[in-house]
């Protein structure tokens, strides 16, 4: 039964899957890292994720328009950010908590204007499955890789940028700056305030257009409560990730690669408790972590409140 | 003037000051029931009606009292649980996970043994809600002192980890053997026996917990405040968190907090099941049993000021909040998503008001000390002291 | 700040008190029929989740529509802490309600606790069958096996690659009863079938549900089915793929009218009628119902929109047949 496991079907699956189930935690949790590494701690990302897929799905149901669909996503992401950042930055509030007020906020929102102007489960035309010209031929690895929906071409890509951006940017060194000495940021003229608007604000957007992929692109359909708990995974890949870009790659990628390992596993009736398998990419994270060796220190000022001195 | 006027004077305004910051969270809390009174009116319902049925859902009767009560017993006890991880610098989410586990631990108990007198069922089974919820607290502790995992990343994941876990049991090793034969399987524990469940003061469903509850917020205030290791926990968390202490201390304090507050989620989750269901129930998710305490544990705490005994009004007053708003929805029949989302508002709303509170205070304190004619004259109160 | 938040603050308590004041408190309507029929709804999830909820929902929705102003009802949802559920069934019956509903097969626990203090109000338990033998207290189930059977008849029909694939939440309740008799249907077919089932550990995660049906379709499944409301992902991906789907609890085919071709549909309005006659005839409770498909608790409701062979439909007419006057008995795994 095990042995069912090792052919070409199922490693196809699982891969595919994976790739599937890695593209909102990757959106979600690279904005919460640019947040995390200026020194804010955002928690409501679940919240953010549901408001968004509700705003792109609406939008898109009503004006057939996919763009301004996410567009609009992006826009409650912002707002929602915008929130965020100025609770945390002008008024201190405890992160870890503001965060959970704004994860209920989100999720009690998205659920009530969907009960109130949408009313029934329907579907939508989302983003399609884009097969690239030539790649997409290739025997395995062109179904694995190059026949994937556009949205998740975009997270995949957005790893590299975002580690580009971190490291090779001014506006990089400035962030890493702000998370790690403030103080020091701040004398030498870089606005930590205005740097930690920018990159919550940047890392609401991107939860926005995590619940975006989920609603009109993957699924193309708004189900309440849709995300069930995906945003505080992609919360917990970035200290998996420590901080960097392709940590984060790489912590998404082993999460839902093991999913879809447990999905496989029950369909091919390998006879081990159902529970027991849901487990495991919770399980295995863990495990994995604990074992690895290189693990960041993180941002030094990651929770703690700046305030200017005079 | 003459000074011992101005003494008195200051003395007045500075008290006055003083209790208007301490209620500051509930002006908070007003402030975000004013913003959910547009959306109420939005969706056609009368405020006023609204949230005259959430007082009186609240506080209106005896009974509906009782139920503030019940509903504040695990706030209550998550949230002594904050108050000293708080102190240790974590703020521990993993509060439903810790539940779910005590809760499962001291079921199993009561079920398997049910031959011992009540009363010392009863303690063993919050030894082992306590226990439970150190373990699941104790795990992520030791994987951050020693394994440098973080705790938020650990956290989230035993959460999960432990619904699947009680989703198992419920549905199979422990699962009702009425249930078992019964064509709907209900995932749910057998029923506790008679002598094995908290007392309680009929008719209303406020149980034994509460007593319990309060006496440990007591403890926990002697601990933290006439003990050597409570003035320890603080002097660590008065001065800026962590990064202050480098080493084995903090990791020790992180694993410590990490223990007590789970301690604390693992006895509210016994208190659930000894005190109210007499059984546990799953419905396949952690907020289906926690009812989102091992959260808002968190906020209540918050609402205290992180002090063991304003805790204690604090989980009442929030607690009353959470049922309120659900007679409130029963009262004008609207959409139960919009009580979650004015949870989440009253959530942000307080902890942002921690800020004014905080400014207010500094401005008092530098104020009086300005204004202090003499020297020692008794009412220079220290802030980080303020018990 | 410091003057004008305590100000609007104490207006505000004052405004909330004044409206505490205002309302009257409930009385007991009386008897005759000149006052509506008040009943209340407590229910696990949401009213619109296409799935459980929404078939009480429905219910009473037709109810209202028979009654018009005979009839007003209250709705509490997403009352999955059985502690909030227990309170909201207290209040309702304290507030006067004739008739309680507690939709919920975990709130069991909470009823026989409250009913007896309420000994004029009627309390109706589903999904089960325990009335606890108490004098009002009814209890109603589906019985959702019969329904999945004639679904998995279809089903083991239609196949080609005598491969199913199963979506399912968690491994307890309705959902399991559903399967159960899903299994049991495909097999009567061809008992060489092989019916594949996941559960995927969430009542809400959609993804994981489409990519659950995604790994199905991958491993050689041509007919999907499941139940609970983040199935609509796999619906999706069913969809996607040109297969067929089964549904349950709710009337799916309107979602993907070309990939549903049926769906077991849940009529609980038959029920509530016999327990609102009951009541006006005097009994409170004691009764037990069970929706199925010769009461029309449950309807098979086609797709319209899906063609099926003449033997597939007169295969469909004969078992229901056969369930409804037992000569076919749905075996338990």
């Amino acid at each position: 039964m095990i042995s069912d496991l090792f052919t070409t079907t199922v490693i196809i699956g699982i891969i595919s899957s994976g790739i599937r189930l890695a593209t909102p935690y990757l959106f979600a949790s690279i904005g919460e890292m640019f947040g995390q590494r200026s020194g804010v701690l955002n928690l409501g990302v679940e919240g953010q994720m549901l408001l968004g897929a509700f705003v792109a799905f609406y939008v898109t149901l009503n004006t057939k328009n996919l763009w301004l669909g996410m567009l609009a996503a992006m826009g409650v992401g912002a707002v929602m950010g915008l929130a965020m950042a100025f609770v945390t930055v002008n008024l201190h509030a405890t992160q870890g908590i503001s965060g959970i007020g704004f994860y209920l906020f989100g999720m009690g929102m998205s659920n009530l204007l969907f009960q109130k102007l949408v009313g029934t489960v329907e579907g939508v035309k989302g983003f399609q499955k884009i097969s690239i010209p030539l790649l997409g031929k290739i025997p395995v690895l062109g179904e694995i890789f190059f026949n994937q929906n556009a949205l998740v071409y975009l997270a995949f890509l957005l790893v590299p940028v975002a580690w580009f951006v971190l490291n090779k940017t001014t506006l990089g060194l400035k962030i890493r700056a702000v998370g790690e000495n403030p103080e020091a940021a701040d004398s030498l003229g870089v606005s930590v305030a205005g740097i930690r608007y920018l990159t919550v604000i940047m890392g609401g957007v991107f939860s926005g257009i995590a619940g975006a992929s989920l609603s009109i692109a993957l699924l193309n359909v708004f189900q309440q409560n849709m995300t069930a708990g995906q945003g505080f995974i992609a919360v917990a890949l970035v200290y998996f990730g420590s901080w960097k870009p392709f940590g984060i790659l790489g912590g998404a990628l082993l999460f839902s690669l093991v999913n879809a390992l447990q999905l496989w596993i029950q369909v091919l009736g390998i006879p081990i408790p159902s529970e027991l398998a849901v487990m495991m990419p919770y399980v295995l994270t863990i495990l994995v972590l604990t074992l690895s060796v290189s693990k960041g220190q993180g941002p030094s000022a990651l929770t703690k409140v700046f305030e200017r001195e005079g | 003037m003459p000074p011992k006027q101005a003494t008195a004077d200051l003395r007045l305004k500075d008290r006055a000051g003083s209790i208007f910051d301490q209620l500051m969270p509930i002006f908070a809390t007003l402030a975000a029931l004013l913003v959910g009174a547009i959306f109420l009116v939005l969706l056609g319902a009368n405020p006023l009606t609204a949230y005259g049925a959430l007082l009186r859902g609240a506080f209106g009767s005896f009974n509906a009292f009782a139920e503030t009560l019940v509903k504040a017993i695990p706030l209550l006890l998550v949230g002594l649980g904050t108050c000293i991880a708080y102190r240790g610098s974590v703020t521990n989410i993993g509060g439903e996970g810790q539940m779910i586990i005590g809760a499962i631990l001291s079921t199993w108990f009561g079920l398997t043994f049910t031959q011992l007198p009540g009363w010392l069922a009863i303690i063993i089974a919050m030894l082992l809600g306590i226990l439970g919820g150190m373990i699941w607290g104790g795990i992520p502790g030791v994987l951050k002192a020693y394994f440098n995992v973080n705790e938020i990343l650990s956290t989230v994941m035993m959460n999960a980890i432990a619904v699947q876990i009680m989703n198992y049991l419920m549905r199979g090793p422990m699962i009702d053997p009425v249930q078992r034969d019964a064509a709907s399987q209900i995932p749910q524990t057998a029923r506790l026996i008679e002598a094995y469940r908290l007392p309680r003061l009929s008719p209303t469903r406020l149980h034994l917990g509460l007593l319990i509850a309060i006496l440990l917020a007591v403890a926990v205030y002697f601990l933290l405040w006439r003990t050597t290791l409570g003035y320890r926990i603080r002097a660590v968390g008065q001065s800026q968190p962590a990064s202050k202490y480098g080493g084995i201390d903090v990791k020790k304090h992180i694993v410590a907090a990490l223990l007590l507050s789970g301690a604390f989620a693992g006895l509210a989750g016994m208190m659930v099941v000894y005190g109210v269901n007499y059984r546990m129930i799953t419905d396949g998710s952690a907020t289906g049993f926690t009812g989102n305490a091992g959260f808002n544990g968190i906020v209540a705490a918050l609402f205290g000021q992180l002090h063991p005994l304003i805790t204690i009004p604090a989980s009442v007053l929030f607690g009353g909040l959470l049922v309120g708003a659900n007679a409130m929805q029963r009262v004008v029949q609207v959409p139960s998503a919009l009580i979650t989302a004015l949870n989440g508002l009253v959530v942000v709303f307080v902890v942002s008001s921690e800020f004014f509170r905080r400014r207010s205070q500094k401005r008092r304190l530098s104020q009086s000390t300005l204004e202090q004619q003499k020297p020692g004259d008794g009412d220079l109160r220290q802030e980080a002291g303020e018990a | 700040m410091k003057k004008v938040l305590p100000l609007v603050s104490v207006l505000l308590v004052l405004a909330m008190f004044l409206g505490a004041c205002a309302q009257t408190p409930a009385t007991e309507p009386p008897a005759a029929s000149a006052e509506p029929l008040r009943i209340a709804v407590v229910s696990p999830s949401s009213i619109n989740d296409l799935a459980f909820t929404q078939s009480i929902s429905d219910a009473l929705l037709v109810l209202k529509a028979e009654m018009g102003d005979g009839l007003e009802y209250a709705f509490s949802e997403n009352m999955f802490v059985v502690d909030d559920a227990a309170a909201a069934i207290r209040d309702y019956a304290t507030k006067g309600y004739d008739i309680v509903i507690a939709h919920g097969s975990q709130y069991g626990s909470s009823l026989q606790e409250i009913a007896p203090d309420f000994p004029e109000t009627v309390f109706a338990w589903g999904t089960t069958v325990d009335t606890f033998g108490m004098p009002n207290v009814h209890a109603y189930e589906a019985a959702s096996d019969q329904g999945g059977y004639v679904n998995g008849v279809m089903a083991g029909m239609l196949t080609k690659s005598k491969i199913i694939g199963v979506v399912g939440p968690i491994e307890t309740g309705d959902a399991k009863l559903y399967v159960d008799g899903f299994v049991a249907g495909a097999k009567s077919v061809d008992p060489s079938i092989d019916v594949r089932v996941t559960y995927i550990g969430s009542f809400s995660d959609v993804a994981l549900a489409a990519e659950a049906a995604t790994t199905h379709i991958a491993a050689g499944a041509d007919i999907l089915t499941g139940s609970a409301q983040m199935v609509v992902g796999a619906i999706g991906k069913a969809e996607e793929a040109g297969l067929y789907w089964f549904g349950t609890q709710a009337n799916q085919n309107g979602f993907a009218p070309k990939t549903v071709v049926a769906s077991q549909v849940y009529h609980w309005e038959g029920i509530l009628r016999e327990i609102i006659a009951l009541r006006a005839a005097g009994t409170l409770g004691g009764h037990t119902f069970t929706a199925n498909l010769q009461n029309g608790g449950q309807v098979i409701t086609m797709n319209p929109e899906v063609e099926l062979s003449a033997e597939i439909k007169a295969k469909v007419e004969e078992v229901i047949a056969g369930i409804n006057d037992g000569s076919i008995v749905i075996p338990k795994p």
